[in-house]
């Protein structure tokens, strides 16, 4: 425990803002990921245990299209527009076949696509782990906000990130389809009465949660190390992040995933050998005030 | 109609019989000891993170089993080398190990496994007794420790605290030279980031007392993101930084210290960085990163280990690593200790090895010697220098002096109460 260095950083405007600028970049990865991981269970009552690979495709995809074309946009493009297409055809072809099932089913069957899709990994890019690079535009020295660093990367990420949130938001909330998937999400019988399809809103919207996570994996691409598996832990974070947030809730994932942030960011320097700790404290916190998470809806 | 013989088989032909299925049931064991071929076991990590260190342990063992064959095999007797997957666990380790002697009918054992799984199979060559040659585990104490130490089990790998005296002492004249006394470390939180930076810092500090540690950080292994640790280092302001990461980790840490000028803040000591796993694979890799050499074609600067290197190469379409040069001694010790004894059996075998020396691409002065006091590795080519993003990646490499080494190290034994 350091907490002078804590009450140091906290005293200082450059450490302010590089950690909380730190906070916010872990917190928008986390939250494109576990975006779609909560839109998917919000909608189709599905825990996405193989949402992780999706992530991973994301990335592999990226890193493939500018080793290719060298044009960062379009690594982005197939990166997310690569990881929709898998999604679509993912739930339509095996995960609508198990909505009737128990949880265990499900679960089973997620579990063994991780394990597959690792391997396809595997197999296609084969087992080492690769680096995309970064894009030479973004090889600029860090900008200086208040004596803080910030890597102009991470602010595109953090822009892309909030934009994202801001379309899904208002998307739900003020358009057509968005009070289709909603109602789809309330009663889907009732949808399907209304001549609906709800088949092809179940697909749209697993393939738009695979799509945040390819673009999550996208945007990764560029600084972290690709190898089949590397899913994985992100799927974690993702649901201490939806367990915070609330199951269901858009804007649960976006507060939960840059509390997230922050308490990486700022217990690193106070609790050097805690801060993984601090994050699953926090969320037992949670958990015991709030059960159903800080913007869950209780069910009826 | 008269008949010839009696009816049911007779004694003659039950004899025949019996002659004939006692041919039969002992004919695999006299075609065995005919083929003259001895099985060789391997349990090394082929799947998961580090399946590429692995494989090219594999690679490197291949190569020079084609080698060892063709010149004759082991005093007559045709290498079958029996590669199996430990996924990198020890307990798996340890039962590969154990089915490759007991079911495969392995003489000799190569364990190509990292540290967990390299302790493991030592315990199963001490139950075993088989002959071992431990390849890839650097933690000093498999060998140092005398606890650890049986006869039949030999270490080929480099070893962490030699590195640690090569390193401190790099360190510290450059920490003189420039006047770094602040120092930072990042290493993987596990036993053998920990031992390795607390090795490193001690030698740096032993040669350059002035050095001040003010800041730490301990990622997990195989952590995605280490903004907040990259971060937490920028605020520390140290003027050198110190670290064990490796690999993909590495790499990951490389592109995210990038983007916020890290590198061009403070030197940064890395001593994993220069093994082609990590060179070739980073694409902004920024100068003058201070490395251990892991392995390297032209370090060794000599003719006989850049070919070692092309011949690999021109094999497998990659470079060789840091694991592949020490399977390759492994062999290359196997083949001239068998040569001397003039035998295939474990035993004879490790007699011979004890205090062997033989030619070496990858030995400092050309040749490297199994130490007969503690049947670890010593004389391997060792030394630090500064990366630059292209091939040689570190075009000047300044040596270990192997003689200081040894001084050092058997001061560290006499404190950790080895000797």
């Amino acid at each position: 425990m350091d907490l002078n260095a804590l009450t140091g950083c906290l005293a200082s405007s450059a450490c302010l803002v590089t950690q909380s600028t730190s906070g916010f970049i872990i917190g928008m990865l986390l939250f494109l990921v576990a975006v779609g991981l909560t839109l998917i269970f919000g909608v189709l009552k599905v825990v996405n245990f193989s949402h992780g690979a999706f992530y991973m495709f994301g990335a592999y995809f990226a890193m493939t299209a500018y080793q290719f074309t060298g044009s960062f946009a379009l690594a982005m493009l197939c990166g997310a527009a690569g990881t929709a297409i898998l999604g679509l055809v993912f739930e339509r072809v095996f995960m609508s076949r198990v909505y009737g099932s128990d949880v265990l089913m499900q679960l089973l069957v997620c579990y063994a696509f991780v394990l597959i899709f690792d391997d396809v990994v595997r197999w296609i890019w084969g087992p080492e782990f690769k680096s995309m690079g970064m894009p030479a535009a973004f090889q600029v020295p860090p900008l200086f906000i208040a004596g803080g660093v910030v890597p102009p990367y991470y602010l595109l990420l953090i822009g892309v990130a909030l934009a994202v949130a801001a379309i899904l938001g208002l998307g739900l909330a003020s358009t057509r389809i968005g009070k289709v998937i909603r109602a789809a999400a309330h009663n889907p019988g009732m949808v399907s009465a209304l001549g609906i399809n709800t088949g092809l809103i179940y697909g749209s919207v697993f393939a738009l949660g695979g799509m945040l996570a390819g673009l999550a994996g996208a945007l990764a691409a560029p600084v972290r190390s690709l190898t089949p598996g590397m899913g994985f832990s992100v799927l974690i974070e993702s649901f201490i992040v939806t367990v915070i947030g609330g199951m269901g809730s858009i804007l649960g994932a976006l507060i939960g995933a840059l509390l997230i942030g922050l308490i990486r960011s700022f217990g690193s320097l106070g609790f050097p050998l805690f801060t993984d700790g601090l994050m699953y404290l926090f969320m037992v916190i949670v958990l015991v005030a709030r059960p159903t998470g800080l913007f869950g809806k209780e069910v009826a | 109609m008269t008949r010839k013989s009696k009816p049911g088989v007779s004694r003659r032909s039950t004899l025949a019989l019996m002659g004939a299925a006692a041919v039969t049931f002992a004919t695999p064991w006299v075609a065995r000891a005919q083929a003259k071929t001895i099985k060789v076991g391997m349990p090394t990590i082929l799947s998961g993170r580090v399946a590429q260190l692995g494989t090219s342990s594999r690679n490197a063992v291949t190569i020079e089993v084609e080698k060892i064959n063709a010149a004759g095999g082991l005093a007559g007797r045709q290498i079958e080398m029996v590669i199996r997957d430990s996924k990198g666990q020890p307990q798996e380790a340890a039962r590969v190990a154990r089915e490759l002697v007991n079911t495969d009918g392995c003489e000799l054992l190569i364990d190509a496994e990292a540290s967990s799984g390299a302790f493991a199979v030592h315990e199963v060559a001490r139950d075993l007794g088989v002959f071992c040659i431990h390849t890839n585990s650097e933690t000093s104490s498999l060998t140092a420790d005398p606890k650890q130490h049986i006869p039949n089990a030999f270490r080929t790998a480099r070893q962490g605290v030699h590195d640690s005296i090569v390193g401190g002492g790099y360190a510290a004249a450059i920490a003189k030279a420039k006047g770094l006394k602040k120092w930072a470390t990042c290493s993987p939180d596990y036993a053998y980031g920990r031992d390795t930076t607390a090795e490193f810092i001690y030698y740096l500090k032993q040669f350059a007392p002035d050095v001040e540690i003010i800041s730490d950080a301990w990622p997990k292994l195989f952590q995605p993101d280490y903004t907040e640790v990259v971060t937490k280092i920028l605020q520390a302001k140290p003027q050198a930084m110190y670290s064990a990461l490796w690999g993909g980790d590495l790499t990951s840490y490389i592109d995210q210290a990038n983007i916020y000028a890290l590198f061009s803040q403070m030197e940064v000591f890395a001593v994993n960085m220069a093994d082609y796993t990590a060179l070739t694979v980073v694409k902004n890799l920024p100068k003058g990163i201070h490395s251990g050499n892991r392995y390297i074609k032209t370090y060794p600067a000599t003719a006989e280990n850049a070919a070692w290197a092309d011949a690999y190469k021109a094999k497998f379409n990659e470079y060789p690593t840091n694991w592949s040069w020490e399977n390759a001694t492994a062999m290359m010790l196997l083949a001239e200790a068998s040569r001397k004894a003039n035998s295939a059996d474990g035993k004879k075998i490790a007699d011979a090895m004890r205090g062997l020396t033989i030619k070496s691409p990858f030995g400092a002065d050309g040749t490297v010697t199994m130490r007969a006091e503690d049947q670890t590795l010593i004389g391997y080519a060792i030394g630090w220098g500064t990366t630059i993003p292209n091939e040689p990646y570190v075009p000047e490499v300044k040596s270990g002096d192997w003689k200081q080494i040894l001084a050092l190290e058997a001061e560290w034994k006499k404190s950790k109460g080895y000797t």
